[in-house]
């Protein structure tokens, strides 16, 4: 047996027939010289050399490999039994094109975001630190630079440690005829890029020397900013730039795919020579991610329990509120994607539910040419016809449409993942998400696993029925009972449970969507627009300058017409948490050790609560006054004013700052205003308010509210602020509505997904059943009939088709419910404001489902019961 | 299968022969399917009638296992024919085969002789 021969049998054949021509051809002569006649001859030759075709069939045979013989048959086989029904088979294909497409997509971004292993020299020795603070919610806290330098002293467990500072931004001046641009960027100690284990594209990396305060600024650019800005010319090394108003050095460019810490991280400066040494001294200054990489013998617990103890002694030595007493570590790539985690994984397991749904479907579907050939087949199985080889049939079947609809699948996940590219920029290594090697050959392993379920559900209900029965029961008109459809009820029972399933994690996370738009903000966000601008030290250097900049900044925006309001602050509800102080009510006792009061902090000028209609419930806004000289006053929120004085008027109190870098006097609280979210899905917190007067904060966001359209009023302002410094960028220019639709992306894409595969699952379930109530109807057409034509009334005949229909979404149903019951544990992390058991997602989702099951078997039973009994018994 | 007309019953004991018959004949000279037949049939004055059909498969046997090998070439009477030729591992097969068959010819004579007397 050999593969060679067994392709060139045609060949051989040809050849073979040629010799034995010849051979007959010779004897043949031989018997004419002999003297025969030439019937004769031609008749003796063929005598004395017996059947040339027998001969043949028996090389042939021998060339054959059965294996190969048997399924290329049972393929072509398939292929054209399936050509034979056109509407079954693209129904089929569909289906499971849905499914492994839904699938493959799926895998695909779970593949490249959460499993493969980060880009950096051995990533599984990467560690991110942080200080542990008591909040389940989120335990991680920012390290602060003076526990870092003590953690890296005593640490014996890591090789290095290295500081990143993702959050600033630098105003790039504007050089030959370049606009300015404001730019993200991080600060990081010199170390960062030896401790990932990268290595710049062009240029040098930063040293020891770099970090340092009197060292030259110096800066390194990421691939892309230096292709964009400065046309990726190498001629950058060595020059420089200005930042903030102030000369760096380009030393280095870092490689194309190098992300870190923020995809969005433009620039690299080293953070001892950005940040002034107090600020590198503080302990509750909590500002740094610390990447640090294990010694090769080194395991990741004990290295973080080492430095556990070294901050405990820090919060012992320095007993305040605001230094944690704990530190957590893991692993770099758990900490990158563990936002990301549950949402993909719950996506991947309804991808799962809808591949399934697909699968018993197309099962369901053969089943049903199944009996519609079970006397074929019970003729062949009479005749001999081996089990194994019926089995086979039906495998080939399904695995002709599998492969057909994994090829279509795979198309469709190629778009898919064309479109979730652009959809998600913000998921992590989202750059990264491309279908390779490894997903083509999932896609052949689902495909092939798929196409062998939906073939073996029915294959195994081929042999092994009494054969005599099976053709009695298909010569006579004989119904075959409602019992044989078991099978295929069991089925849809499992389809419709798993849709129920979809439907209610489909329900609950659109609900709590929508509970998420729906968030009072705490101010006005209709026609209310957005933008932000931080002035640079180096200009500015003086804070009258800056309050003088945003004095005539807000006078010439309102002097704008179509402007109903604007006012200035630090950070507008919704734009992130922007910072926190902790205070001290000066006229309370001192709080016990270990508590505190903390209180997100903003800076804002008088016109901004009238801007964004934030009522003032007690007291007043800052007065014009108290703008240049700060005046030591404070305005409060809602609930800090709830929290910090209950049952008392805050109003001519006072709060003291507990902040190294904030003023020490007593601050008079001079109003109380109502509470705003930091961000949509975040609960209030308590929020304090001064007076923007530029001797802290160099940035604000502009709000500017309009009575309608205002987004024409975004160039105007920003032509305002073109004329007061040219140099001034403006960046995140955006409506109140449209920041916060950003940041509920997560929550709309993943409950928008869930959706749609629980659609696509109704819609699979709903055309499942009213299948198999069509095929049971088309079945027992001469029960029907009899029934009828003995006095059954058509109500009772529509009953008990619809009965039979629905009884397997019964079943489903409350299937479904229960395992609906356990499976939103599993998202329940990714719900807000919304329990997982929800009862009234529950019951809509079982209303629903019960109103389209009987739908959909309405119609089979409607036609049943006006089945013409004559006509139908006479057909038999 | 070796089957020579007549003795298609004691088949079992000849399995094999047919093949040992072709090697023989090979041994004189390369020579197509015909004239193999003949060689076979007058050479055994006509006792082992080769049922002309089954010399085929023997031979593409044969040519398998790389006893023999095969060419097109010109017949006597100048058709195309296909011509076998002994191979080195043929010649030493047909030595094994012929070793073999004197053995079980000197004991089923042993046997009959004693019979026979």
């Amino acid at each position: 047996m050999s593969l060679r021969r067994f392709f060139n049998r045609k060949r051989r054949d040809a050849e073979l027939t040629q010799e034995i021509e010849q051979h007959l051809a010779q004897e043949c002569e031989e018997n004419l010289a002999r003297g025969m006649s030439e019937v004769d001859a031609r008749r003796q030759a063929y005598l004395k050399f017996g059947s040339p075709r027998r001969v043949r069939e028996e090389i042939r045979q021998v060339n054959t490999l059965a294996f190969f013989d048997n399924v290329w048959r049972d393929l072509r086989y398939a292929v054209r039994t399936l050509g034979r029904t056109p509407g079954f088979t693209v129904m089929a294909v569909l289906v499971m094109a849905l499914g492994i497409g839904a699938n493959t997509a799926l895998f695909t971004v779970v593949r490249s975001v959460l499993l493969k292993p980060l880009p950096y020299a051995d990533p599984e020795r990467l560690v991110m630190l942080y200080e542990r603070v008591k909040d389940p919610k989120n335990p991680d806290n920012v390290v602060s630079p003076a526990s870092f330098v003590q953690w890296q002293k005593a640490s014996t467990g890591f090789e290095q440690m290295a500081l990143a500072h993702p959050w600033a931004t630098y105003n790039v001046s504007g050089e030959g005829g370049q606009l300015p641009e404001k730019v993200a960027a991080a600060l990081c100690s010199w170390n960062l890029f030896s401790t990932l284990g990268v290595q710049p594209a062009v240029g040098r990396s930063f040293q020891a020397a770099d970090d340092r305060p009197e060292a030259n600024a110096t800066v390194m650019l990421s691939w892309g900013f230096w292709k964009r800005r400065f046309g990726g010319d190498p001629a950058i090394i060595g020059k420089e730039i200005f930042l903030n108003a102030k000369s760096h050095t380009v030393i280095g460019v870092m490689p194309a795919w190098f992300a870190f810490p923020e995809t969005a991280t433009q620039l690299w400066a080293p953070v001892y020579h950005e940040k002034t040494p107090k600020t590198m001294q503080s302990l509750d200054n909590h500002q740094f991610y610390v990447v640090a990489r294990l010694k090769p013998d080194a395991t990741l617990a004990r290295a973080v329990s080492e430095l556990d103890a070294v901050q405990r002694q820090i919060q012992k030595a320095n007993p305040s509120p605001s230094i944690n007493d704990g530190v957590n570590g893991r692993l770099m790539l758990d900490d990158v994607v563990k936002d990301y985690k549950t949402p993909l994984y719950t996506l991947l397991a309804a991808t799962g539910c809808v591949l399934l749904i697909a699968c018993l479907n197309v099962a369901n579907l053969l089943v049903a040419r199944a009996a519609a050939r079970r006397k074929e087949v019970a003729i062949r199985a009479a005749l001999g016809g081996n089990r194994w080889r019926l089995i086979r049939e039906q495998l080939a079947e399904s695995i002709v449409l599998a492969v057909a609809g994994g090829g279509a699948g795979l198309m469709l996940a190629y778009g898919g993942i064309a479109w979730l590219r652009q959809a998600r920029h913000d998921l992590t290594r989202v750059d990264g998400i491309h279908i390779d090697a490894v997903v083509v050959l999932f896609v052949a392993g689902i495909t092939l696993a798929s196409g062998a379920l939906a073939g073996l559900i029915p294959a195994l209900g081929v042999g092994g029925r009494r054969v005599l029965e099976t053709l009695q029961e298909s010569s006579r008109a004989h119904s075959e009972g409602m019992s044989r459809a078991r099978l295929r009820k069991g089925l849809l029972a499992t389809e419709v449970g798993l849709t129920v399933v979809l439907l209610i994690a489909a329900g609950l996370l659109l609900k709590s969507y929508r509970r998420l738009r729906s968030t009072d903000m705490g101010c006005a966000i209709d026609n209310v627009l957005t933008m932000q601008l931080a002035l640079p030290e180096a200009r500015y250097k003086e804070p009258v300058q800056k309050a003088v900049f945003f004095e005539q900044l807000i006078a010439r925006v309102r002097a704008l017409p179509g402007v109903q309001a604007a006012g200035l602050v630090t950070a507008a509800p919704g734009q992130g948490w922007w910072g926190d102080n902790l205070v001290a009510v000066v006229e309370h006792p001192p709080m016990p050790k270990g508590q505190y009061l903390d209180a997100a902090e903003r800076a804002a000028e008088p016109g901004y609560f009238a801007a964004m209609q934030i009522p003032i419930l007690r007291g007043r806004t800052f007065r014009e006054s108290e703008r240049p000289d700060r005046g030591n006053v404070v305005i409060i929120s809602q609930m800090a004013a709830r929290q910090f004085f209950p049952h008392e008027d805050p109003i001519g109190k006072h709060l003291r700052l507990n902040a190294i870098d904030a003023p020490r006097d007593p601050l008079e609280i001079v109003g109380v205003v109502g509470d705003t979210r930091y961000y949509v899905s975040e609960d209030v917190k308590p929020m304090m308010y001064w007076p923007l007067s530029g001797d802290r904060f160099g940035n604000a966001t502009i709000v500017v509210r309009s009575t309608h359209d205002v987004e024409s009023l975004a160039l105007p302002v920003q032509r305002v602020i073109g004329d007061l410094d040219r140099d001034l960028p403006v960046s995140h220019v955006m409506t109140m509505m449209q920041l916060i639709g950003q940041s509920t992306v997560d929550a709309s894409f993943n409950s928008t997904l869930i959706l749609a595969f629980a659609v696509i699952a109704l819609v699979l379930a709903a055309v499942g059943l009213y299948g198999v109530l069509s095929y049971l109807a088309t079945q027992g057409r001469s029960e029907i009939a009899i029934r009828i034509a003995l006095g059954a009334q058509r109500r009772q005949v529509l009953r008990m088709m619809l009965l039979n229909g629905l009884a397997p979404a019964w079943v489903g149903l409350s299937l479904g419910l229960v395992g609906g019951g356990f499976a939103v544990r599993l998202i329940r992390d990714m719900l807000y404001g919304v329990k997982p058991l929800d009862w009234s997602v529950f019951a809509e989702v079982g209303l629903m489902l019960l109103v389209v099951s009987v739908i959909a078997c309405a119609v089979p039973a409607w036609r049943a019961s006006r089945l013409d009994p004559m006509e139908a018994l006479r057909t038999e | 299968m070796a089957r020579a007309k007549y003795t298609d019953k004691s088949g079992e004991m000849l399995q094999g022969t047919l093949d040992m018959l072709v090697l023989r004949t090979l041994v004189t000279g390369d020579a197509h399917g015909h004239t193999i037949a003949k060689v076979i049939e007058r050479t055994s004055e006509d006792v082992l009638e080769v049922e002309q059909g089954s010399l085929y498969p023997a031979l593409h046997r044969l040519e398998d296992r790389g006893w023999v090998s095969s060419y097109w070439g010109a017949s006597e009477n100048n058709r195309k024919a296909k011509f076998y030729r002994l191979t080195a591992a043929g010649r030493k097969q047909l030595v094994a085969e012929t070793s073999r068959w004197r053995q079980m010819a000197r004991a089923i004579g042993l046997v009959m002789g004693e019979g026979l007397e």
